[in-house]
């Protein structure tokens, strides 16, 4: 038991190193003096500086976050509800069909899509820029969030619902009090998906942006015609360093919080008890 | 619920912080009065301190804002939703706006500086009489080695590349019209042929250049020469400059029997606003300083010849980069072929692409 | 459960109206329209009729059928083992992690890895073997689409054997089962459904992979996404590239109506 044990960790340490490679290397050359990323010939912080004193690009990754958050929230609400929407559907048929109308985002070319979100603002005389991106990623979020929330509503006990409304709860009170806690964990990880398609967005963004707004992505391709500036390694390394810290402070506050919780919870149990 | 609600609130306030250091640092910039020009241009394509130092002299304010392909600017620009007041389109694409109603035409009396323009790169066949563009930069399409592996003579024409020598040794710039007219040019016709036998024949020839082919890539091109990744390139001279000031092993060969001769080249978009300040810009840049300050940073060909005498000697006189009269003789001008032809060379290219297996 | 209210659901419909249905409809009408503005079936004709178009979606469809496989390969037993360790969401969340950072950086970091002065031919030099060609060949490929594409693999198997009651497996255990045995006759096919998901998640996204190809692919590889942004953006041709959209999205509708919902209703009925 403790051998196979050993091996299941040296395949995930494996897997784990092979998906944190490049980034360790994009970090590693963030530190180059060289400027580019296949000579290190000394150390510098000279990359982070250069940072520092360009506010365009911080001005840029500002937005970018904004875009980010906010359209995966709105992608959030709307994709729950329009999943609980096809839960309510029950024939099979009407079912796929929604179904594969929402996959058609998920599956086409960005390329297609931005062209065609393109022709759909500028038909509806929409000014291209902030809006026009919150709104196209706001679009192109919502199928992955639907695909998150659906399982879970699928796999969700009827009877819940049912022992609920026989007890006398209101619509609301079954949605926000059965409904929503079971499917939570399915709502984060679509936010999750909502937040990572956001900021990996290129293509979409290209086409729909405009009147001096720009995302990362954007920004990156386009400096990306002299080669890649280390500068943007360095913004990288950051932003990597920050989102690591964000995802093991969040854990460890939220394991902390539920231990809280139900510790609370068992002292109130004793004292009812007593 | 309780959570949840907590968890949304949160989003909001982060939201809104960052929507509030967004639009401080915009007006640190100052970008949101109505006096700034958007230049719509390639990445990195304009030395920034020359922007500074035309906000100071003028007091106009510019913003960049940057495209990948001239194709992809031109859907820009046709969609409208934007307000670009300057951008800088390829000879063959001011062609194809011009006749897609795209361009304002330019007011002469309104531009000094004109007389700068060496005048072979004036009144060519895309612009007669330059009546929406000003040149902005030029250059050749040409032969790229790495004297580490490979000697000079070996790589001076373009049938040298189809030597068995070269097997999956060479990069190829990913561009239709660029690598069929390559073939073009090695089999004595024009760049701008329209005659379905010499494409034929030209997308043979090309199949035949396969084995040799070890990958076709764009602007990464520059890197990978760089880094010594292959012993040849086919490419653009701006591009060229660049990898060679990375990697002194290379050099640059423009094919004596000719080649593509190409210009960016600054015109007004029909999305353009905010005229005084267009045609101070434009003005600016024609100024002999301000464009051999531009063509220095960039690395391309400035086709300002006052300017051209601002350069240092040893970029003024290298041959791979003003080549002698005679080689630009035989230089090409591509046309706008209207877009069934340009169909045609697109699709010859795609099945070259995939012959490769 | 009480009908559920549709007034909810209106942004969603809003958004399938808006965002779907007319950009879907604007791609099959323009797929109906050549180059020059006119109207025509010769786009269809081209597709089909040209072994050009044929051979390049067959190509398409085997190297994503080849990432897909890879991916899964890697995918399954690592989301097998992340559900039996300590603090389990915390190292999916730190599988997904890697795709915050931009893609073409990552892919540029690839390049540097993979060159031919790169650390891999560094090591390989080092052990005696010589640089080898890495870059532009079809393993490299397919290896870092793989990549790209793991975490949204690992994502949804994940999800799928963190429900699967632990009781079934100790009752197969029980039983006499050996290891093998549990997991083919158990654990694989209550898991299958996340195994779906992930397919679909990385398989139809693959045919569609552009940019890896010309980065790390040298355009030797030319998939169906590759061929709709030549013609969206060089080419210029919208009306041939709507045409290869509309076929992957008929492609996709198939997949969903054969893998989807229907049989596992018609399973759970039995």
């Amino acid at each position: 038991m403790k051998k196979r044990f050993s091996w299941q960790n040296l395949y995930l340490i494996f897997v784990f190193a092979l998906l944190y490679v490049p980034i360790f290397y994009l970090i590693f050359y963030s530190f180059n003096r060289g400027g580019t990323m296949t000579h290190f010939t000394g150390f510098t912080w000279q990359h982070y500086t250069e940072l520092f004193s360009d506010s365009r690009m911080i001005e840029i990754v500002v937005d970018t976050l904004l875009i980010a958050l906010l359209s995966s929230l709105l992608a959030t609400i709307i994709g729950t509800l329009g999943a609980l929407q096809i839960y309510s559907v029950k024939r099979p048929v009407v079912k796929n069909a929604i179904l594969s109308l929402n996959n058609i985002l998920m599956v086409s070319p960005d390329v297609i899509i931005g062209a065609s979100f393109l022709i759909f603002f500028t038909f509806l005389g929409f000014k291209l820029g902030f809006g026009s991106v919150l709104l196209s990623h706001i679009a192109f979020s919502i199928p992955i969030v639907v695909l998150m929330v659906l399982p879970k509503l699928n796999e969700m006990n009827l009877s819940l619902i049912d022992a609920a409304t026989d007890l006398g709860a209101t619509n609301f009170q079954v949605f926000s009090r059965v409904i929503l806690p079971y499917i939570a964990p399915g709502v984060f990880a679509g936010y999750f998906m909502a937040f990572t398609y956001s900021l990996d967005d290129f293509a979409v963004t290209f086409f729909v942006t405009g009147n001096g707004f720009e995302t990362l992505s954007v920004e990156i391709y386009a400096r990306a015609r002299q080669g890649i500036s280390l500068e943007i390694n360095a913004l990288s390394a950051l932003m990597f360093v920050f989102s690591l810290l964000l995802v093991v402070g969040y854990y460890f506050l939220n394991q902390y919080n539920s231990s809280k919780r139900t510790r609370k919870r068992q002292r109130l149990e004793a004292t009812q008890i007593k | 619920m309780k959570r949840l609600v907590s968890f949304i609130l949160g989003i909001l306030a982060v939201c809104l912080l960052l929507f509030m250091t967004s639009s401080h640092l915009q007006k640190a910039q100052g970008l949101t009065n109505s006096d700034t020009l958007t230049l719509y241009n390639w990445g990195d394509y304009i030395d920034p301190q020359l922007i500074k130092k035309f906000q100071r002299e003028t007091g106009y304010k510019v913003r960049v804002e940057t495209f990948d392909s001239n194709e992809a600017m031109f859907t820009k620009i046709q969609q409208g939703g934007t307000s670009y007041d300057l951008a800088v389109p390829s000879e063959y694409m001011v062609q194809k706006m011009r006749k897609a109603h795209l361009l304002k035409p330019l007011n002469k009396s309104r531009i000094h500086g004109l007389a700068n323009i060496n005048s072979r790169f004036l009144n060519l066949g895309f612009d007669p009489d330059n009546r929406y563009s000003v040149p902005y930069f030029w250059g050749t399409l040409g032969i790229v080695y790495n004297d580490q592996m490979v000697k000079a003579n070996q790589v001076q024409h373009w049938r040298d590349l189809w030597s068995p020598r070269f097997r999956n040794q060479i990069m190829l710039v990913d561009s239709a019209r660029d690598i069929m007219g390559m073939a073009l040019i090695e089999q004595g016709h024009s760049v701008n042929t329209t005659n379905p036998v010499q494409l034929n024949a030209a997308k043979k020839r090309l199949d035949q250049l396969s084995p040799n082919v070890k990958a076709i890539v764009a602007d990464e091109i520059k890197m990978y020469m760089a880094q010594d990744e292959a012993a040849v390139a086919v490419t653009w001279s701006g591009e060229a400059s660049e990898m060679m000031a990375n990697n002194s092993h290379l050099h640059y060969v423009v094919p004596s029997e000719g080649s593509n001769l190409w210009f960016d080249n600054l015109v007004i978009p029909r999305t353009a606003k905010h005229y005084k300040a267009i045609y101070a810009f434009i003005n600016f840049m024609l100024r002999p300083e301000n464009a051999a300050q531009n063509a220095t940073y960039v690395g391309y060909a400035t086709p300002n010849k006052a300017a051209e005498k601002k350069l240092p000697k040893s970029v003024a006189n290298d041959p791979q980069f003003y080549p002698d009269e005679k080689t630009i003789s035989h230089l090409q001008v591509y046309q706008d072929l209207g877009p069934r032809m340009v169909g045609i060379y697109n699709d010859k290219f795609l099945e070259f692409k995939m012959h490769g297996h | 459960m009480k009908r559920f209210n549709p007034a909810y659901s209106f942004l969603y419909i809003l958004w399938i109206v808006l965002f779907v249905i007319a950009p879907l409809v604007l791609i099959v009408y323009q797929s109906f329209f050549d180059i020059s503005g006119h109207l025509t079936l010769a786009n269809y004709q081209a597709y089909f009729g040209s072994g050009t178009y044929l051979k390049m979606t067959l190509n398409s469809i085997w190297y994503a059928l080849l990432i897909t496989l890879l991916t899964l390969l890697i995918s399954y037993p690592t989301a097998y083992w992340l559900n039996q360790t300590k603090n389990k969401q915390l190292w999916l969340l730190l599988i997904i992690l890697p795709t915050w950072i931009n893609l073409l950086l990552k892919a540029y970091a690839f390049i540097g890895i993979l060159s031919q002065n790169g650390s891999v031919n560094h090591f390989l030099t080092f052990v005696g073997i010589g640089p080898q060609q890495l870059l532009f060949t079809n393993a490299s490929f397919i290896f870092v689409a793989a990549y790209i594409e793991i975490p949204f693999m690992i994502l949804p198997i994940f999800n799928a054997i963190d429900e699967l009651n632990p009781s079934f497996v100790n009752a197969s255990r029980d039983l006499g089962a050996t290891n093998w045995q549990t997991f083919s006759k158990v654990i694989f096919p209550l898991t299958i459904n996340g195994v779906k998901a992930g397919v679909q998640a990385v398989f139809i996204p693959s045919l569609s992979l552009f940019m890896l190809t010309r980065l790390i692919g040298g355009n030797k590889v030319i998939t169906l996404g590759t061929a709709i942004e030549e013609h969206f953006l060089v080419t210029q041709n919208w009306g041939m590239g709507s045409t290869i959209g509309v076929v992957l999205i008929v492609a996709m509708v198939i997949i969903m109506f054969v893998t989807g919902e229907r049989r596992k209703k018609g399973r759970k009925g039995e």
